[in-house]
């Protein structure tokens, strides 16, 4: 393993300059808070012919979209970035890409959903989108933001694989926050992603793109294999993070864990708070509390039996959701959790907190709020089932 | 320039078997356009009839690369391709030189598709647009689109007591294209091929986005026999309706010059969705039609005087 430069990089620094160690051959992006200074930074290397990409500068994330969809048929390695109101408009393409089985890199800095405009983080633009056949990572700081960014094309290109990869942290917290950031040799980076050849491509035979399937057809089928695909890539995400491990020294899993093997209240988290949750759990700890942490790091395909298997002797779950799911019985996160559980027939008390919208801070002390919950709940108290625990004015009530 | 025996003995890249309607003049200017082209071809294509008749799974009726991705990207689509090839050849990948062409119909491009198409055309992406206008949403079943010309029938525009059809003037495109600082802009016709086939060439040729509105009658739309659809679009250049014109770096030329214009009726006459305006009470929609053929073709005239003496 070479010896790494340690550098003080934004979130999106980091990442724009894995764009240009990646050298990708197509980027096509639009500005957005808070993704735009990575396009900023790239448009730099381009400016300054750092990088050989060909930079598409669109006029809307529609066309962002519609750009790469079109320049990765044409077997070009092809990235955008965006976040909240951008990704939403991406929507329509997002399930073409991911149709197609086109491998597009999406980098997505989480960012609340309108209305009322926020430009602040959440994850409800990542969920807004859950269900689009992308491969889904999120990340907690600004060096997995940048690790993600490198490996990201090697799972999406992986010929088991060959759908979308959406790299997704969070909006300012991590984007804009200045970090040490072990960079990677630029040769180190080209030879781990390597030379990328399309398995079909426009411009070498004569290929149709995008056939109709009309009544009668295969779209049923169609997708049956995108779901497989999507579940076979599992495997394939953790190789690339084990070969990824062998030139960085950082080794990432599915989930990670602390304190699990005898943990009776577990919290679930993901992206950037899950370093505040960290704090209460060893503090708990040193109290005698038994807690434990689980961080998810690959979000679709959803690892539900290594998760089941880290919360299978819990006592109590409390799972912390940065986006809602009006109507329905638990947030994004939380329904994944217990439907992983369920299948398994574990029936266990799970407590839905949701935190952060817009950007909310989450204090220590709700998260103490929510350790107490889950005490109460793994006792065999009364608990609620979804908490809203940051809302101003509560002591009032 | 390719003369039509040359053209005749290439081999046509859209094949046989398509399912467009029986009349339908689509499929010949698509043959024509792929004819024209000296090198080999990517197709982006927008949703529609185009798109829904020529690529049912498992089959394709597409000889040369083509892509659907859907109803408003069209030209961001293209826009993607095109940077891909130039990035590939930069990076040393053995690519041949293609031209990009999109086809899509007028709802594809006078209405959802603006945008996108705007903007591929104020990045200089080096590709040729080609508006099959149809003048409606002819896939989903001829409801009006802004390129709808007045007074006519569409399923949303019916005929009705108080409204006569649709009411707002058709848009115009074309010189919407125009204000884009492109190197090369035209419209087109399937009756008057030579024209078609030279424009295409200088569509092919100049270093930038040319984009091409070429009127497509549509028989199930515009309620006319089938067998006439060339018929009906030759009558639309005779009349002036769609007049055949070249703006080329800023400079306007009329391509096509009659001695004398046909009267607008006789285009009119033939096609269904026009029959209320030939009916005692609507003299003066049909007035105001031909008042607005004729001022459009006055205005290319004054335009192609300022623009053809700097």
């Amino acid at each position: 393993m070479d010896k790494q430069k340690v550098l003080a990089l934004t979130g999106n620094q980091a990442v724009a300059h894995a764009m240009k160690q990646i050298n990708p051959d197509v980027v096509a992006a639009y500005p957005i808070t808070p993704q735009t200074t990575i396009m900023e930074e790239f448009s730099n290397y381009v400016a300054n012919g750092l990088v050989d990409t060909e930079l598409v500068r669109v006029e809307s994330e529609h066309s962002a979209m519609s750009a790469v969809i079109g320049s990765a048929a044409a077997g070009a390695r092809s990235m955008t970035a965006t976040s909240a109101q951008g990704l939403a408009l991406m929507w329509e393409e997002l399930y073409i890409a991911s149709g197609l089985r086109l491998p597009i890199v999406l980098v997505n800095v989480n960012r609340a959903l309108s209305a009322p405009i926020n430009i602040h983080c959440d994850h409800s633009d990542a969920m807004g989108a859950r269900d689009s056949g992308w491969i889904m990572i999120f990340n907690e700081n600004a060096q997995e933001a940048y690790d993600a960014t490198i490996m990201a094309f090697k799972i999406a290109e992986n010929e088991r694989v060959f759908l979308p990869v959406m790299i997704n942290f969070d909006g300012f917290t991590i984007s804009h926050s200045i970090d040490a950031v072990s960079i990677l040799d630029d040769d180190v980076v080209k030879n781990f992603v390597g030379d990328y050849k399309a398995p079909y491509n426009m411009l070498e035979t004569p290929t149709t793109v995008g056939a109709f399937d009309s009544l009668g057809g295969f779209y049923y089928e169609f997708k049956k294999v995108q779901e497989d695909a999507l579940r076979n890539s599992l495997p394939v995400i953790q190789e690339v993070y084990d070969r990824f491990a062998e030139i960085s020294g950082r080794h990432y899993r599915h989930l990670e864990t602390e304190f699990i093997e005898d943990a009776e209240i577990v919290f679930v988290i993901m992206g950037s708070l899950t370093g505040s949750v960290r704090e209460i759990v060893h503090e708990a700890r040193r109290k005698g509390i038994k807690a434990g942490l689980l961080k998810v790091r690959t979000y679709r395909p959803f690892p539900e039996k290594e998760v089941v298997e880290i919360l299978k002797n819990s006592k109590a779950i409390v799972v912390f959701d940065r986006a809602n799911s009006p109507g329905a019985s638990y947030a994004p996160l939380c329904s994944d959790i217990t439907n992983a559980l369920y299948k398994e027939r574990f029936i266990k008390p799970v407590v839905n907190v949701i935190y952060g919208l817009g950007g909310r801070d989450l204090e220590l002390e709700e998260i103490e709020e929510a350790l107490k919950i889950g005490i109460d709940a793994s006792n065999g108290k009364e608990y609620p089932e979804k908490i809203w625990i940051s809302i101003k004015g509560k002591e009032v009530d | 320039m390719a003369t039509l025996k040359q053209l005749a003995l290439k081999k046509d890249l859209l094949a046989p078997g398509h399912r467009l309607c029986a009349g339908c003049t689509e499929p010949s200017i698509v043959r024509q356009i792929l004819l024209a082209s000296d090198k080999p071809v990517v197709v982006a294509n927008s949703t529609g009839c185009l798109e829904v008749s020529t690529t049912v799974y498992p089959y394709t009726s597409w000889r040369v690369s083509y892509i659907h991705n859907a109803f408003e990207n069209a030209a961001a689509t293209a826009s993607g391709i095109e940077a891909a090839i130039k990035a590939l050849k930069r990076k040393g990948k053995k690519i041949d030189d293609y031209n990009v062409v999109v086809f899509a119909g007028d709802g594809g491009t006078y209405d959802i598709g603006l945008q996108s198409l705007s903007g591929a055309l104020e990045r200089q992406h080096k590709f040729v647009y080609v508006c099959l206008d149809n003048e409606a949403y002819m896939n989903t079943g001829i409801q009006r689109s802004s390129a709808t010309p007045s007074y006519a029938w569409t399923s949303t525009t019916p005929v009705g007591k108080v409204e006569p059809g649709k009411k707002e003037p058709k848009k115009d495109l074309t010189l919407f294209a125009v204000a884009h600082n492109i190197p090369y802009v035209a419209t087109a016709s399937p009756s008057h091929f030579m024209d078609l086939i030279r424009k295409v060439e200088k569509a092919f040729s100049v270093n930038g986005p040319a984009v091409l509105n070429i009127i497509a009658p549509c028989p199930r739309g515009w309620r006319y026999p089938t067998e006439m659809g060339i018929k009906i679009a030759r009558l639309a250049v005779e009349t002036g309706v769609w007049p055949l014109y070249e703006v080329e770096d800023g400079k306007y030329r009329i391509t096509f010059k009659p001695r004398e214009l046909k009267p607008v009726e006789e285009w009119l006459k033939p096609q269904g969705r026009f029959r209320h305006l030939f009916k005692p009470g609507n003299e003066e929609l049909l007035e105001q039609f031909k008042k607005m053929v004729e001022k459009r073709m006055r205005t290319l005239e004054i335009m192609e005087k300022a623009t053809q003496e700097d």
